[in-house]
């Protein structure tokens, strides 16, 4: 009985955590849309299919769902150097997006990462903090 | 469309399977899967194509020999080559014999006089041909070029007088003090132009020249993929990818239609020591004139120094990459064809979320070197359902023209190639 109360106690907090936290990711969502749009979109496309060779494509690629860290420091810091995304160069340049604040940054990637077939936790400005952070020390 | 098309063929097989269940031999002599019209590109009346080659990977810049051989220049190296040769022994266009060699990822490549060109992103190389072959021995007759990623690849065309034209593309957007930052101001003067953002003429019997060797023959050129000698008058003709991003940083001066249209690709006819702008300047397509860009102080009202530089003598709607020009030297195609050129645009990326366009080849109508009419798109269709960059089905890249007169178009989305003929 004391079991069963527990886990529906449990199961009630897990409910309540995650229709807690879900209107706050549709909004980081959204906000994240309009940043992507004026910021990032003309070199990405809308569907973050990029340009073949030249700007590369948000979608699955391990930048985007994988270290969040990584993918904070390539918006912060930019990227010019030629490194293989899902097995292809890409011949552009990302300029720095660091005057972003980190709201915008975490509401962006966290577009990025729930967008174009892509499924990833979130990013919270606290994590931008921190990169943003251990970036200026160096 | 294609769709349609497929409905269409897969209905008549139905039909034909009815008809003939009971005549398996019948069945198999009706049914032959016809061949794509025209290859899928749209042609004017009269035109037709056929498939050379398919699937040789990312094919950039094409140049046909004296002897029929067409060659390929592979942007991505490709089971270990990346020139391809592809010659047609029964004369019916297709390739029935394909080669590769040369282990090198680049853009350019010419043929004359039994020697081969192709460029890497920093270096020319040549090759001699013996008896129709490629000797498999290069010799590098430029090298150490600019090569920074951006706007790296190296075309190339050659004149009557045995000198090669190489452009150098400028690793950079305007010149700015930090690339592609919005709000960064232009350097001045620019220190690129001083290796790149411009055309250098070589020696093609020279081996081993560089910055030193060689001539600055244009400059204030951002990056020219199409580069054409035009034997009629022997003079350089180059297409200019405009610069990125006007509406992106600019809103205050660009609506977003504004901005997808701006600025113009421009076509150059270049004399010796030609400045054509670059990072100073840019073609405002809505004021028809050439004027300072905003990194410069630019307002789209300003033209300063830009009233002094080479004047385009075509202008195309922004961010259509042009990527190839060729001049109509033959007589196959009808008489308002020859001394003509046609150009190839790749397509557009940077007008989104506008919608994309490009993706064709046009022709414009020119006497003495100079166009006598508008521009008109000659090749179409080459994008299919969708036109955007990463999902177009082909994207036009480069062109020759062979010696029967045809008209070749090469893809490096997916490297096809296509022989378009005049049937009248
Ligand atoms: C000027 C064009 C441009 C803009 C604007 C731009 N990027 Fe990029 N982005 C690039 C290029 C080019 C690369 C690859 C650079 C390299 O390979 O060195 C890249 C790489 C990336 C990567 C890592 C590689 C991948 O595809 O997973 C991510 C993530 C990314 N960009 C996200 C963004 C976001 C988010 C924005 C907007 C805040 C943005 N970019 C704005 C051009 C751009």
């Amino acid at each position: 009985m004391k079991i069963k109360m527990t886990v529906l106690l449990i199961c009630f907090f897990v409910i309540g955590l995650i229709s807690w936290q879900q209107p706050d990711l549709k909004a980081s969502i959204e906000r994240g849309q309009k940043v992507y749009e004026t910021y990032c979109l003309g070199c990405h496309q809308s569907d973050g299919s990029g340009v073949p060779r030249l700007n590369p494509p948000l979608s699955k690629t391990t930048y985007v769902t994988g270290d969040k860290k990584k993918l904070i420091t390539v918006v912060l810091a930019g990227l010019d150097t030629e490194i293989e995304i899902n097995g292809e160069v890409y011949n552009n340049v990302m300029a720095p997006h660091d005057f972003l604040k980190d709201q915008e940054i975490a509401d962006v990637l966290t577009y990025v990462r729930n967008s174009f077939g892509n499924k990833a936790a979130a990013i919270t400005p606290a994590d931008v903090k921190n990169v943003r952070a251990s970036l200026t020390k160096k | 469309m294609k769709s349609k098309f497929s409905l269409f063929l897969l209905m008549s097989l139905f039909l034909m399977h009815v008809s003939f269940a009971g005549d398996t031999t019948k069945l198999r002599k009706t049914v032959k899967v016809p061949d794509e019209v025209n290859g899928g590109i749209t042609l004017p009346a009269g035109f037709n194509a056929v498939v050379v080659a398919d699937t040789l990977g990312v094919a950039r810049h094409i140049a046909v020999d004296a002897n029929g051989d067409l060659y390929v220049k592979l942007g991505r190296v490709k089971g270990g080559g990346g020139i391809v040769r592809l010659r047609d022994k029964n004369g019916d266009g297709k390739a029935d014999e394909i080669k590769t060699f040369g282990d090198f990822n680049g853009s350019g490549i010419a043929v004359k006089n039994n020697v081969l060109y192709a460029t890497s992103d920093d270096a020319v190389f040549k090759y001699n041909i013996v008896n129709n072959e490629v000797v498999n021995q290069p010799e590098k007759i430029v090298q150490g070029l600019v090569n920074k990623r951006q706007h790296a690849s190296k075309t190339i065309t050659l004149d009557n007088a045995g000198n090669i034209y190489v452009n150098i593309g400028a690793p950079s957007n305007v010149c700015q003090t930090s690339d592609r930052q919005k709000g960064s101001m232009g350097m001045k003067p620019c220190p690129i132009l001083d290796s790149a953002g411009g055309i250098w003429q070589f020696k093609t019997n020279v081996a081993g020249q560089s910055y030193n060797n060689g001539v600055r023959y244009a400059t204030g050129l951002r990056n020219v993929v199409g580069l054409d000698w035009n034997s009629e008058v022997n003079e350089l003709y180059a297409t200019q990818h405009g610069r990125d991003m006007l509406f992106q940083w600019y809103p205050e001066m660009f609506n977003q239609q504004e901005g997808a249209v701006n600025p113009a690709e421009e076509l150059f006819r270049l004399k010796p020591g030609a400045d054509a702008g670059w990072p100073y300047c840019y073609f405002d397509i809505g004021k028809k004139q050439k004027m300072l860009n905003p990194e410069y102080g630019g307002d789209r009202t300003k033209v300063g120094e830009c009233a002094e530089k080479v004047q385009s003598i075509v202008q195309f709607p922004g961010h259509l990459a042009p990527n190839a020009i060729v001049f109509y030297n033959g007589t196959a195609f009808p008489e308002k064809y020859r001394n003509g050129a046609f150009i190839a645009f790749h397509g557009s990326w940077n007008r989104a979320p506008e919608p994309q366009a490009g993706y064709f080849v046009v022709f414009v109508p020119m006497k003495n070197g100079s166009p006598t009419g508008e521009w008109e798109v000659f090749a179409d269709n080459f994008a299919g359902a969708v036109k955007e960059p990463a999902k177009a089905t082909y994207r036009p890249c480069g062109l020759a023209v062979g010696p029967d007169g045809a008209l070749y178009v090469s893809d490096d989305q997916k490297g096809r190639i296509w022989k378009i003929t005049y049937a009248r």
